[in-house]
């Protein structure tokens, strides 16, 4: 083993030893010792893909089997790293938002008594996290791609005796299974057909896929594949149907809202779609599908953004209308454009996600913006850096979410790919919706009259957080009188580090990721997709691109998000009041958020139970045990009452009942022989 | 060293340890006949061990054989031996003894010599089940196991036992008769003999073939149990104490399937490939049916039993679609669903020794009095819904894999269960572990001691072990499964 690879190891191997430390010996170590050692694990495993990453850059990748983990007649399963540009990039967002939210987490769980296993939990998420992005092959995928799922089941519940985090976990696990289901039949398929799960080998027999139809259903098999692939993204990233868990898991501390539900683990989907670039370009369909699939969710999950009052539920609907836009950027075969912004939204939506976190705490744990307003006086640091967030989000030019959103909108205008018009539409609506809901929320928030602590007489909050364990009720608020506080430094220290790459890491990088050689040869484009190649043919740098941002529809559409924005919730607060009346219905269909989540619980889960009860009462009990097995005891008893009757006892009825048989005997030996 | 007969060894000192016990007699000897029976499971399990260091895995013919004339009028004999295929079980049933030993210790206060005998007899009896090559002594064995388990239910059991007990006994007994019938017709076919591996050669034709699939179809499907046979298996488990639970799901299951690897599909291998669809459909029938079923259970116990059936279906789908990923897949599934399924149940009874009662209602917020306990009960309900990382996702894997190889809507009813799995074994541990402390007695509930931090660790290390590194576990498979899956797939008309 060369010393590279031993640092291949060390990464996910370093946040895995912190989490094991803190969760098996968190109480020998206690507080402080649990937060070093975790944050030793990811702070090492931060350093080592740095210089990987410079590794690489030099031009040395790996592709290579750790150990084998099994094999089965002619499958080998192994576990493996595959470290190519796309996989270091991931290495370093994923260690070094983690490595924030690490950092972030010794203030906002302070008083927590649950504090060592928050940091063994988000220590052992990193750890799969890496596992997942680092894989050379689909069996550490799917182990990465559940571990996750775990982790974020056991952090969403993190609070367990509040009846809204264990419902919202079990719905998470729930409906990921569901993309899992897909996902599973996908990569069965990979195995039957290709005999291999190593990516390399498989992606070596993507035209021979392409060229075959399913043996039973006669489907295109490469389409198959691609489709149950992306119902397991759809699951993870939260597309639509499968949305419904990532609102729910808000539920959760908000430092895993922002490591889990937003920068990390629900990008898994769109990382995954971008590493199997190779496949799904062989499908048209299933790349239409996913297009679709993900205008939907841009801009229908934005509209539900708007009507959101709790803070951390709004940052949570924006995120799920990104993941569409990445998703729409996969569709038209832009994979680049989807993991810069995927990389993007990462620095900026964990620092909104931070941000609101320190608002939680200097509201005392009161998340409803309708008690908050004028934030900024008190908040000074936070107020800044979430104005840079959202800056970044809404993609004003030169900030990292402009040049990450214009490119995905400039692929999806040059497609030509089925579905790329109704996409256009929804992701130039997304803009202004995206914009008028951030900015919603930015100037309830830290504008306007300060509305706390004069409101819902909430008892006061000595020792909150050892409240919060006890009490189901999460929402305390501000004392009467009371003023908001900045955060210590632990927490704002991870803002101002988020702020800088939300704001700079787009001018940097846009060249070498979507129009250089960054990517080459590890996502691949077929030559009947347009991709970014129209893109690049006008790229002239990431100042021209600035400037002339600030001339195109999608600037004028955020700028008119925002100032609607202003104007409503800033010089006419009655008017969205007035809108709310009039358009009632619309208003009652995103409150209650397409009523999917009813839909669900009546039919899926409701169903569910109807079809067990039936089977159990009816089947099981009624005719297996009622009818067959019982009726079969039932039977011999019957038999046994009958014959009963023959054993009178009674001498005379034996003799009687003898002679008839020697009778009977004798006639049909008489006539027989 | 190879001319130790390990194979008797594993057999004997079980029952002849457990005659011993049972000689300390009464309860005033109970410390003592707790130590011997410890003693004797471990002695029982060190004796395994070299049936897995010293197996060949490269041959698939059978190893540590014995062979002795036992009745020699009628050519039974007493022969033993282990393929890839029996070994696995022959340690995880010695294994499991060991846990079931330390599991009743406190536990079991009445009759402890009784108990513990009754235990190590039935281990050593399966062990023999397992390692038979003569179709008499593998009956003998067969059917002598059930009375040990029908004691243990029928003593040590709950309210109900002896309905329960009964139901066991005619429900398995009644099966098991048509099978010998088929042995004794396969004896006349033989031309006098009693050997399986001769029977593995004997050409039979179709109609033979299918009686004798059907005979020991009756017998093996109670035994796994298969849909629709399976509704003594939820009020055996019902009633049965912890340890019989845990015997019955992690060895006494796997009976009837490995009866179908080494009787069915070697013996009458055309109607075995005849039949596939049927056992294929039964299977499904299983995993989903019975999936529905657990979700909607409200005793915890009667939910892991149905969880049980449904991960047996997985089994028997692996064994019926004849390709090696699949039937390695069915064997894996086997080996972990023993570990996971006997560890479900042991929390179950940590619980139920506390609370004594095994109602999911009756709990809630158990993890804030018994943090560790919520630990390990975790661990063990993920691998129950089969997480990659545990041993309990390879199986389910593997067989999916394998089911899509043979058709993709097998595939696609199979893969439900990674829903409905997960559904019904975390939507149980919500109610009882999450949420706000349910009531006073949750309240005084107290976590786990050394007992059983020790067994629930050690088969904790066993999921995490098998999920991690599978390989040394299948290696030892593959070329006896091979030789099964070629042997197969000839025809025998």
């Amino acid at each position: 083993m060369t010393d590279m690879q031993k640092l291949y190891l060390l990464v996910p191997l370093a946040p895995l030893a912190g989490a094991l430390l803190a969760g098996l010996f968190g109480k020998a170590i206690g507080r402080a010792g649990s937060h070093i050692v975790t944050i030793l694990g990811v702070a090492v495993a931060l350093a080592a893909s740095v210089v990987i990453f410079q590794d690489v850059q030099a031009g040395n990748t790996f592709n290579g089997t750790v150990y084998t983990w099994m094999k089965s007649g002619n499958l080998t399963f192994e576990v493996g790293f595959l470290i190519d540009p796309l996989t270091v990039m991931m290495m370093l967002v994923v260690t070094f938002v983690s490595l924030m939210v690490h950092i972030y987490t010794i203030g906002y769980m302070h008083d927590d008594p649950g504090y060592q296993r928050f940091f063994s939990y988000i220590s052992l998420f990193t750890f799969s996290m890496l596992m997942l992005v680092m894989s050379n092959n689909f069996l550490q995928l799917f182990f990465g791609w559940e571990a996750v799922g775990l982790v974020s089941y056991l952090l969403i519940g993190f609070w367990y005796e509040r009846p809204t985090a264990i419902y919202a976990n079990l719905k998470a696990f729930l409906v990921n299974r569901v993309g899992d289901f897909g996902f599973l039949l996908g990569i069965g398929l990979i195995a039957a057909y290709t005999g291999s799960l190593n990516y390399a080998e498989v992606f070596a027999k993507g035209s021979e896929l392409a060229a075959q139809d399913m043996a039973v259903t006669g489907w295109p098999l490469i389409t198959a594949i691609c489709i149950c692939l992306f119902i397991g993204a759809m699951g993870k990233s939260a597309q639509v149907p499968l949305h419904v868990w990532l609102p729910d898991s808000m539920e959760g501390p908000t430092p895993i809202s922002a490591l889990i539900h937003a920068a990390t683990m629900v990008t898994a989907g769109i990382f995954m779609v971008a590493r199997m670039s190779p496949l799904f370009e062989l499908s048209d369909v299933a790349l239409s599908f996913v297009l679709v699939i993900g205008a939907t969710t841009a801009l229908f999950m934005g509209f539900l953004g708007i009507v959101q009052n709790d803070i951390k539920r709004v940052v949570a609907y924006s995120t799920l209308s990104q993941l569409g836009y990445m998703t729409v950027a996969l569709g038209v075969s832009a994979y680049s454009a989807a993991v810069f912004h995927l990389m993007t939204h990462a620095f900026f939506k964990a620092l909104l996600f931070l941000g609101a976190g320190s608002v939680i705490i200097g509201m005392h744990h009161d998340q409803d913006m309708r008690n908050m307003g004028g934030l900024w006086k008190y908040m000074p640091i936070t107020w800044i850096t979430s104005l840079l967030g959202s800056l970044a989000l809404i993609g004003f030019p030169f900030f990292a979410g402009f040049y990450s959103k214009d490119s995905i909108i400039e692929a999806v205008h040059a497609s030509h790919i089925p579905g790329a018009g109704y996409a256009l539409f929804c992701v130039l609506a997304g803009v202004f919706v995206t914009a008028f809901y951030s900015f919603r929320m930015y100037f309830l928030v830290f504008h306007g009259k300060e509305r706390f602590g004069n409101n819902h007489g909430h008892h006061d909050h000595e020792g909150d957080h050892d409240d919060e364990e006890v009490s189901a009720d999460h929402h305390h608020g501000l004392a009467p009188g009371q003023k908001p506080h900045e955060s210590p430094w632990v927490v704002t220290l991870p803002l101002v580090l988020l702020a800088v790459p939300s704001v700079v890491i787009g001018f940097f990088t846009i060249e070498p990721m979507l129009f250089g050689n960054w990517f080459k040869g590890v996502i691949h484009v077929g030559s009947n997709h347009v991709g970014l190649s129209e893109l690049a043919a006008q790229f002239h740098g990431p100042v021209a691109m600035a400037l002339h941002g600030l001339q195109t529809a999608p600037f004028w559409l955020a700028m008119g998000g925002v100032v609607l924005a202003w104007f409503f919730y800033m010089v006419r607060p009655d008017i969205p009041a007035a809108i709310q009346r009039t358009f009632r219905p619309v208003h009652a269909l995103l409150e209650n958020k397409y009523f999917f989540d009813r839909f669900n619980e009546i039919v899926f889960a409701g169903g569910s139970r109807l079809i067990g009860k039936g089977l159990w009462k009816a089947g099981d009990q009624g005719i297996i045990d009622g009818v067959a097995v019982n009726g079969t005891a039932r039977l011999v008893g019957w038999v046994a009452q009958i014959s009963r009757l023959f054993q009178t006892g009674h001498l005379y009825q034996y003799a009687f009942a003898m002679i008839i048989g020697v009778f009977i005997l004798l006639t049909f030996w008489f006539n027989l022989v | 060293m190879t001319g130790m007969p390990f194979l008797s060894l594993a057999i004997w000192i079980p029952i002849l340890g457990g005659l011993l016990v049972l000689a300390t007699g009464s309860d005033r000897n109970a410390p003592l006949a707790r130590s011997l029976s410890m003693l004797v499971a471990l002695v029982g399990f060190v004796v395994t061990i070299p049936l897995f260091t010293q197996f060949d895995a490269s041959s698939s013919s059978m190893q540590f054989a014995e062979f002795l004339p036992w009745i020699p009028r009628f050519n039974i004999n007493y022969h033993l031996g282990v393929d890839g295929i029996s070994v696995l079980f022959v340690l995880l049933n010695s294994f499991i003894t060991i846990i079931v030993v330390m599991a009743g210790w406190q536990v079991i206060q009445e009759k402890v010599a009784q108990y513990m005998a009754a235990f190590l007899i039935m281990s050593g009896l399966m062990n023999g089940i397992f390692s038979a090559l003569d179709g008499i002594l593998f009956y003998v064995f067969f059917e002598a196991s059930l009375i040990p388990l029908y004691l243990v239910i029928g003593i040590w059991g709950g309210a109900n036992r002896v309905y329960a007990a009964i139901k066991f006994f005619l429900y398995t007994l009644l099966g098991s008769l048509l099978m010998l019938i088929a042995l004794l017709y396969l004896f006349m076919e033989a031309g006098g003999s009693f050997s399986i591996l001769d029977w593995h050669k004997l050409p039979l034709a179709m109609p033979a073939q299918t009686l004798i699939f059907w005979a020991f179809l009756i017998a093996f499907a109670v035994k796994v149990p298969m849909w629709p046979v399976h509704t003594w298996l939820p009020d055996a488990h019902v009633e049965a104490p912890t340890g019989g639970s845990v015997v019955l799901a992690a060895i006494a299951l796997k009976l009837g399937a490995y009866g179908f690897l080494r009787f069915s599909l070697p013996i009458v291998p055309d109607a075995s490939q005849a039949m596939a669809p049927m056992m294929i459909a039964l299977s499904l029938i299983a995993v989903i049916y019975i999936g529905f079923v657990a979700l909607v259970q409200t005793d915890m116990k009667k939910l892991v039993a149905y969880s049980s059936i449904s991960h047996m279906g997985f089994v028997t789908l692996g064994f019926f679609m004849f390709n090696v990923v699949g039937l390695e897949g069915a064997l894996v599934q086997m080996i972990s669903h023993g570990f996971v399924s006997g560890a479900m149940f042991l929390c179950i009874g940590v619980l139920y020794d506390r609370m004594h009662t095994r109602n999911i209602a009756d709990y809630g917020g158990v993890v804030k009095t018994m943090p560790k306990f919520a630990a390990f009960f975790m661990l063990f309900a993920m691998a129950n819904a089969g997480l990659p990382g545990t041993s309990g996702f390879i199986g389910e894997f593997m067989v999916v894999l394998g089911a899509v190889q043979f058709n993709f809507w097998v595939a696609f009813a199979a893969a439900t269960t990674l829903i409905l799995g997960a559904a019904y074994t975390l939507w149980m541990y919500k109610r009882v572990v999450f949420g706000v402390v349910g009531n006073s007695h949750v309240a005084e509930l107290e976590d786990i001691g050394g007992r059983e931090f020790a067994f629930l660790g050690i088969l904790a290390l066993c999921v995490l072990a098998m999920g991690l590194y599978p390989f040394p576990f299948t290696e030892v498979m593959h070329t006896s499964v091979n030789e099964l899956l070629r042997h197969v797939a000839v025809s025998k008309l």
